[in-house]
This record gives structure tokens, C-alpha cells and sequence, in this order.
């Protein structure tokens, strides 16, 4: 079949932020992903090679990464673990960078650096993915999260979401936020110890974009919600750690909770790994959607893929 | 200019004034004139001027180097007060209010300590963009750590 046609606007493009697409361009993804298996035959990657390069510790998202290209027939190098540490320890991120985009076509990072993954777009002339820098944005995982809620409920307008945890350090909490702003939602409650509460600069994105939210406490708002994306506390990005120790264990949802007072159709997200803000209980309810959000992920990440790096091999 | 017995006025040049006190070493860094080289331009500061409208007030003259626009916008960063006056053949040609730039690159680091742009070891220079005239708020464009009012002077890397 040649070079194959999907997701034309998405061609050799960073991704960095959640906001540098438009709705439009989210739903086509979503479209995109849907048949991403049966695009998958084709291999329509091979000969490809994908960069991923992880200076924090990641398992999932680094393996749905991986998982996603080897579908498509690609190949993946990977950077990661002590390896990835000595990088970081005996070169600058730029010429880390400038290797990578000499050796493969796409580059997958995570730094723990905000803005890591915009100044390695600035460096590599290969289009650069990124998979989370610091507290700042997730955007790969804030599509994901869209695009489960688009599968659970048809779209994202209308819905009532509750938004529950670290929303000061939290990127994944933090990118879908911004990705809401893209849609319509009936109304997006953010829930979160008062210490957790998210930055202004949030804040004020959020109203400027003009989404609909307030803040509010979870057993105010349980019965309304369609969806209730919790996040775990971001031990790791807490300046002090005696702050962490006393937010620890603050919120944690629970089936009882669930049963005694949320609509039957709620559905619980989390992009995982959970620490223990949810009961396991809940993983055989039917209020559990986070295990198939898990597993979206690769199809959505094969969708992306396919969009950046498609056409002709 | 109420400092004239102080400075002889020049015929060729510019003239910032109204500079918060203090400030006037920072216009010239914005400016690349500081330090003065030894047979670079003549230039002559003054501190602490009276004002009507400020009290105090800085003032730099540079003679045969006429400010553009934008540079002006780099002075309103540092004195955000400032006037400039563009002086050819002895007469002031254009004089003009600093405004504060859309977009500063190297002049004003980033507040946040885990931002990319300051990583030690990394050619990178840090890169603010406006958000707000009144009040005033710059952006970082790596991290979208906020810069306000009054911080900016805190934050200025001249
Ligand atoms: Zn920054």
C-alpha cells in the first residue's frame, strides 16, 4: 500500500504539550487509534527506529511506547535506567540529544527537568515526543486519558469529572486538565489536599481557556460525577519531604464510598501506577476503567506514531 | 533636563531618562555598554537626579549611539520608567516610553530551580514571554513559571 494517509497535520511534529493540538486533531487521533490494529498489519513502521530515552524511571509508559512501535514494525533504542543516569552524569542534554537524532527518526524522552522535551524539539531536527518533564506536562497520557473517556462514554461535552489528588505536582493531572479545556464538560470539580492545590498558573490557564471548574471536596461532589480521575501523591517532586509525610494517605477512594453514593455509570480513572488512593477493591467493580485506560495506551500510542512518523519509509 | 550644569548636552546620541534610581548600570548592561570600554562610546550617568514626577531619578547619555526600538524594549525591562530620546544634529528627533518586549531571551532567568533553563552545563539561554503588560507578568517559555512586577528586577540577569 505505499506510504499510507492518516493523520496528515500530524507529520513530523513535536509533541510537547496537550495544547499544541485542537480538538479536531484529538478526534482524529482517536479515529486513528480505533483502527490502529488493523493499520498495524502492514507494518506500517518497518524500517523506522524510535529513540526513547528516559532519565526518570518509567515502566508503563516507556513499554507502551516500545510495545507501540514494535506493532508498527519498528524498531525502538532505547535509553533508560543506569545507563541513562551515566549519560546524564558525563554530557549535557543537548549532545545526548543531537546522538539520538542522528541514529534514529523519532525521539521519545522523560526528564525530570520542566521543559526538557520543548529544548530537545529545539535541538533535534527529528520530531520529539514527550513523555513527561517534571511537573509539567504528560501530554501522551493526557490523550490516552481523553480517549478512554471518548470510548467509556461517546466524548468528553457534557460530562461532570472530578479530578482528585496532587494537582501541584502532577503532570498527568495537570496535562489532562488542560486537555479538558479542549472540550466542553458539563463541569470539572478539582479535588486535592489543601497543600495540593494546583498552581495559579494553572489556575488561570484553566479560566482563560474558559473551561468550567471549581474547587471542591470529594463527598460534596461523589454523586454528580461521571468520571473520577484520581492521581497519586508525586512523592518525588515534593521540595521538603516532611511536606510529603504529611500529605500521605490524605484521600483515598474506596468501593463502600462508591457503592453508598456515586451514579451506578461512574467510571474511576487513574493513569497509574496507584499507590494506594484506591482501594484494590474496586479493581473488580464496575466503577473501574483504569486497567482499560491502561491498555489503550498502546493502540492511542500507535495512532500518534503512525500520525508523526507516517508516510513513505 | 535640570541636569544640564552637571553634563554638557550632546548633538549626537541618546539620552534615556527617568530611570527608577539605581537602575542606570543596568540600561547600560542591557544596552552591551557596560563596562565602558576604553575607546568606546562617551558616556556619562547620573544618579539620583531630582524629578518632579519621580523624586529621584537615573539618566545616561550616550553620544553616537542611537537606541532602537528594539533595545528600548530591553531597557523597559530593567527600568520600566524609562524614556528615550534620540538626538541627531542637536535636536531630540524622536523621544519615546519604553515598552516592555514580547519576548526577552538571556535577561531574566527563570525562577523555578527544576527548570531546563537552568541546568547547569547546557548551552540554553532563558526565554521569558509576555503574559501581561498591567500588571506586569513575563512567562517562562520552558516551564510557565510566572515572573511578576516587581520580581522581574529579582530575576534580571544583568
Ligand atoms: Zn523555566
Amino acid at each position: 500500500m505505499g506510504g499510507f494517509r492518516v493523520l496528515e497535520s500530524f507529520r513530523g511534529r513535536d509533541v510537547i504539550s496537550i495544547l499544541d493540538f485542537t480538538r479536531r486533531e484529538l478526534e482524529e487521533l482517536f479515529e486513528v487509534a480505533d483502527e490502529a490494529w488493523k493499520l498495524a498489519r502492514a507494518r506500517p513502521l518497518r524500517g523506522r527506529i524510535l529513540a526513547l530515552a528516559f532519565f526518570e524511571p518509567s515502566t508503563r509508559t516507556r513499554m507502551s511506547f516500545e510495545s507501540a512501535m514494535k506493532r508498527l514494525g519498528g524498531e525502538t533504542l532505547l535509553v533508560a535506567g543506569e545507563e541513562a543516569i551515566s549519560v546524564a552524569k558525563g554530557e549535557n542534554l543537548a549532545d545526548t540529544v543531537r546522538m539520538l537524532d542522528a541514529y534514529s527518526d523519532a525521539i521519545v524522552i522523560r526528564h525530570r527537568f520542566e521543559g526538557a522535551a520543548l529544548y530537545a524539539a529545539e535541538i533535534a531536527e527529528s520530531p520529539v515526543i514527550n513523555a513527561g518533564d517534571g511537573r509539567q506536562h504528560h501530554p501522551t497520557q493526557a490523550m490516552l486519558d481523553l480517549y478512554t473517556i471518548t470510548k467509556l462514554f461517546g466524548g468528553v461535552d457534557g460530562l461532570t469529572i472530578g479530578v482528585l489528588g496532587d494537582l501541584r505536582y502532577g503532570r498527568a493531572a495537570a496535562s489532562f486538565l488542560l486537555g479538558l479545556t479542549l472540550f466542553k464538560p458539563r463541569m470539572v470539580y478539582l479535588i486535592s489536599p489543601p497543600q495540593l492545590r494546583p498552581r495559579r498558573e494553572l489556575l488561570d490557564e484553566l479560566k482563560s481557556r474558559g473551561l468550567r471548574f471549581q474547587e471542591a471536596e470529594l463527598a460534596d461532589v461523589l454523586e454528580e460525577l461521571d468520571i473520577l480521575y484520581v492521581t497519586r501523591i508525586q512523592r518525588e517532586r515534593f521540595p521538603d519531604p516532611s511536606e510529603y509525610e504529611k500529605v500521605r494517605g490524605s484521600y483515598r477512594v474506596t468501593l463502600d464510598m462508591l457503592e453508598r453514593q456515586a451514579k451506578r455509570e461512574l467510571k474511576v480513572l487513574h493513569p497509574l501506577p496507584r499507590v494506594d488512593e484506591i482501594d484494590y477493591r474496586v479493581d473488580g467493580s464496575r466503577f473501574q476503567a483504569y486497567f482499560t485506560q491502561a491498555r489503550l495506551g498502546v493502540p492511542l500510542r500507535m495512532a500518534l506514531l503512525m500520525g508523526v512518523l507516517g508516510g513513505e519509509a | 533636563m535640570e541636569e544640564g550644569l552637571l553634563v554638557r548636552r550632546i548633538r549626537e546620541g541618546t539620552v534615556v531618562d527617568h530611570i527608577p534610581p539605581g537602575r542606570a548600570i543596568a540600561v547600560l548592561k542591557v544596552l552591551g555598554l557596560w563596562p565602558p570600554r576604553p575607546n568606546g562610546h562617551r558616556i556619562a550617568v547620573v544618579f539620583n537626579a531630582e524629578s518632579r514626577k519621580m523624586g529621584r531619578k537615573d539618566i545616561v547619555k550616550v553620544e553616537g549611539y542611537h537606541v532602537g526600538e528594539a533595545e528600548s524594549r530591553a531597557i523597559a525591562l530593567v527600568a520600566p520608567t524609562a524614556t528615550i530620546n534620540v538626538i541627531r544634529n542637536g535636536v531630540v528627533e524622536r523621544k519615546w516610553k519604553a515598552e516592555p518586549p514580547e519576548e526577552v531571551e538571556g535577561l531574566l532567568s527563570c525562577p523555578n530551580p527544576t527548570c531546563i533553563s537552568r541546568k547547569p552545563g547546557e548551552p540554553i539561554k532563558p526565554r521569558m514571554r509576555l503574559r501581561s503588560r498591567e500588571p506586569l507578568e513575563y512567562r517562562c517559555v520552558y516551564c510557565g513559571t510566572p515572573v511578576r512586577g516587581g520580581d522581574v528586577e529579582r530575576y534580571l540577569t544583568v
